[in-house]
């Protein structure tokens, strides 16, 4: 059996990766994909934690199907958003992106 | 007597509609529904005085003091309450005849005098205003009552002689006006909390046993009431305001600045009557010192003014500071043993309304048809004015105290009652009298006889000398010598009404009887002032003669300059009260009180400025920070906890 923290590594490595992603893309839509990742990660720890260490339950499981549903909404919202941004700016690159200021 | 409501509702209900829609309404329509209500309320008081003196004396020879109406209005401990109602005894029914017959004269008189005026109806409408806050003064069934109405007749008249808004000078003097009297009212107020404080009531019948255990502050009490009194009625130093409140129309000159408004100290004091001389009766010849200082002063500048009005209005403070003097020599309550003076002035109060507002009135019949307030635009005018001339002449008589008109016999009783507390009182006021009426008929032989400036013009115009035709002066119309008349014979016959039957210090009826000493004494002065006035005035030559010799003269200058007294208090407030206080107090408050609040402000303000970088508008960097502050946290949890 593959041990617990190969998958926990592989999860917070997706994890960093999105938040590098998040941090630094410069394009909405990229920065759409990495909230993805650190979502997943975040899922990949619920469903790793539940088959390890509490195998009678299924809370974690749940969790997970939850959450994936909840980020499908959340990313069509998302991306009604970024259509609405781009037909507005006329751009979607987040330098450019910087009206609500001081 | 449920009536009476309606004498104080009819000039209300008439103020509200001119003041909301009167300048919707044309001219003779407002004009209209402001007198009418005044005729009624005119009506009324007659009525109410018939009823009430017709009702005759009770079982113990006084009056009944009557309290139609009486509603606790504000409750503000277990006997201290400030109620708003209508109360008649003798005094209040006869101020109710004094202001309904003046105002209803002034308002028939308005007719013609401010006939095509811009703003007629807002001028009915302050009338009205100013008519029920008098009535409501008067009647008032204590004293914060009236306090609550006095200051409404100072906004009033603050609002009349401001009439003519545009005009730079009726401003300043409606300004002026406003805080002197308002200033003398702050002392009336606080007179008025120490009284309802230890009496324990603001009525005038308070508790005997209060009254006698308070001690000293009774006196202190009632003297801060006379110096609101002294603002109202224009007592010296406080008398500045009113000759400049000439700035206003003439009509309302004569209603609040003659009849009405000027005698509500003497009210007062007349009101406070019975506490005055039970508890305070230095106070009390304190005022009469104040008036007879007043007297002489205000007759002394009348002589020497060349401005119609202000002459009048000097000689209005003269005369109410007789009616002060008059309830300040007073000793007792019982009308035979030196409390004559109390009838005496009220006596006057009465007969000067009446004869000081045909004055004003005919005042403004002349300048009405001169356009001028000067005495220099006057003379000879008895041919182009026969009525004002005869009715002007009647006033005349009539204050400088020649009989049968009216002013004599209330002069009288106010000499006698003067000789009966010291002669040299006596003798003072009997001296201020006969310049009394020394100044009243320079101003008539100035304005009806002499050289006639329109027919010197008109030489002039004849000759070539001026292009302009000047203006004839004519007579004024009907609706203007209307009342003229009707105050006249009032004039003639108000001194053969029995006062003292109707009104006494102790409430008794006393038998008015001249006393003869007096009486040949102060006719004797009288004569000597109006023949004087006459030797000078009359002809232009002995005027002209006279004047070069008194032009040189520093005490005339000084007088004509009302002995610098409007320059004294210019020197006291703007020297030593704005720069000496004001400016300290100001610094304090801008650089100590207002510096600590900016300092706050600006401190905040300067932290903002630092940290509005982070504002950047860039998503991602808040997220970073928003990273570092979860990782902080995280570190905090896992280590620290």
């Amino acid at each position: 059996m593959i041990p617990a923290e190969y998958y926990l590594v592989l999860a917070a490595l997706m994890f960093f990766i999105g938040v590098f992603g998040f941090f630094t893309r410069r394009n909405l839509l990229a920065v759409l994909i990495s909230t993805e990742l650190i979502l997943n990660a975040i899922d990949i720890n619920f469903a790793v934690f539940n088959a390890y260490y509490y195998p009678e339950h299924l809370e974690g499981f749940f969790f997970t199907m939850f959450a994936i549903g909840i980020a499908a909404a959340e990313t069509a919202v998302a991306i009604a958003i970024i259509l609405n941004v781009y037909r507005n700016m006329g751009t979607i690159r987040l330098k450019n992106l910087k009206k609500l200021k001081f | 007597m449920e009536f009476t409501i309606s004498i104080l509702a009819l000039p209300l209900i008439s103020f509200l509609i001119l003041a909301l829609a009167g300048m919707k309404l044309p001219h003779k329509v407002a004009g209209g529904i402001g007198t009418a209500s005044l005729a009624i309320v005119a009506i009324l008081s007659y009525v109410t005085a018939i009823q009430y003196f017709g009702a005759g004396r009770g079982a113990d020879g006084l009056f009944p003091t009557i309290t139609p109406y009486n509603v606790t209005w504000l409750p503000l401990g277990e006997t201290l309450h400030i109620d708003m109602g209508i109360m008649l005894d003798p005094i209040s029914v006869m101020m109710l005849i004094v202001i309904s017959t003046v105002s209803l004269m002034v308002h028939i008189y308005s007719f013609g005098y401010m006939k095509g005026e811009k703003g007629f109806q807002r001028y009915y409408a302050f009338l009205s205003l100013f008519t029920f806050s008098m009535l409501g003064l008067v009647v008032a069934t204590n004293i914060f009552q009236m306090y609550v109405f006095w200051e409404l007749v100072g906004v009033s008249s603050y609002l009349l002689i401001g009439f003519y808004y545009t005009k730079k000078e009726a401003i300043a003097a409606s300004k002026k006006a406003f805080i002197v009297t308002r200033f003398a009212d702050l002392f009336f107020l606080v007179g008025i909390l120490f009284y309802g404080y230890y009496a324990g009531t603001f009525s005038f019948t308070p508790d005997v046993r209060l009254l006698a255990s308070a001690g000293i502050v009774i006196p202190v009490a009632l003297g801060l009431m006379f110096i609101g009194g002294a603002g109202k009625s224009a007592m010296f130093p406080l008398h500045i305001w009113l000759p400049d409140a000439m700035e206003g129309p003439t009509p309302v000159s004569a209603l609040i600045h003659a009849a009405t408004m000027v005698v509500a100290g003497v009210y007062l004091v007349a009101r406070m009557f019975p506490i005055f001389i039970e508890y305070a009766p230095e106070v009390l010849h304190t005022i009469a010192y104040i008036g007879a200082f007043t007297a002489l002063y205000a007759a002394v500048v009348a002589c020497a003014q060349t401005d119609i009005k202000r002459v009048l209005a000097f000689s209005t403070i003269s005369q109410i500071a007789f009616m002060m003097v008059a309830l300040g020599v007073c000793t007792s309550a019982d009308p035979h043993e030196g409390g004559l003076g109390y009838m005496a002035s009220m006596f006057h109060l009465f007969t000067h309304a009446m004869f000081k507002g045909l004055l004003f009135l005919g005042a403004g019949a002349i300048i009405h048809a001169v356009h001028s307030n000067e005495r220099s635009f006057m003379g000879g005018l008895r041919k182009y004015m026969p009525v004002t001339h005869i009715t002007f002449l009647i006033a005349c008589l009539a204050i400088a105290g020649i009989p049968p008109f009216s002013g004599f016999f209330s002069k009288d009783e106010i000499l006698t009652a003067c000789y009966s507390y010291s002669p040299i009182m006596g003798v003072f006021m009997s001296g201020v009298a006969a310049l009394t009426a020394f100044y009243m008929f320079r101003l008539y032989y100035m304005i009806f006889w002499g050289k006639s400036y329109y027919e010197t013009e008109l030489k002039k115009y004849q000759k070539g000398e001026i292009a302009e035709k000047p203006h004839a002066p004519h007579e004024a119309p009907w609706t203007m010598t209307t009342p003229l008349i009707l105050l006249a014979l009032v004039s003639c016959i108000a001194g053969f009404i029995p006062f003292g039957k109707f009104i006494s210090s102790n409430g008794h009826a006393y038998e008015i009887h001249l006393n003869a000493a007096v009486a040949i004494s102060s006719i004797t002065l009288a004569v000597a002032g109006i023949l004087t006035a006459a030797f000078i005035y009359r002809k232009d030559s002995n005027r002209v003669i006279l004047s070069v010799k008194v032009q040189s003269k520093k005490f005339i200058i000084a007088a004509y300059h009302r002995f610098y007294m409007d320059e004294l208090w210019l020197f006291v407030t703007k020297r030593i009260i704005f720069k000496g206080i004001s400016r300290p107090i100001a610094w304090f408050d801008k650089h100590i009180i207002d510096g600590f609040m900016d300092l706050l402000a600006t401190a905040s303000q300067a932290f903002s400025y630092s940290i509005r970088r982070f504002q950047s508008g860039n998503i991602q960097s808040y997220c970073i920070w928003f990273l570092h502050g979860v990782i902080i946290l995280a570190l905090i949890l896992i280590f620290l906890v």
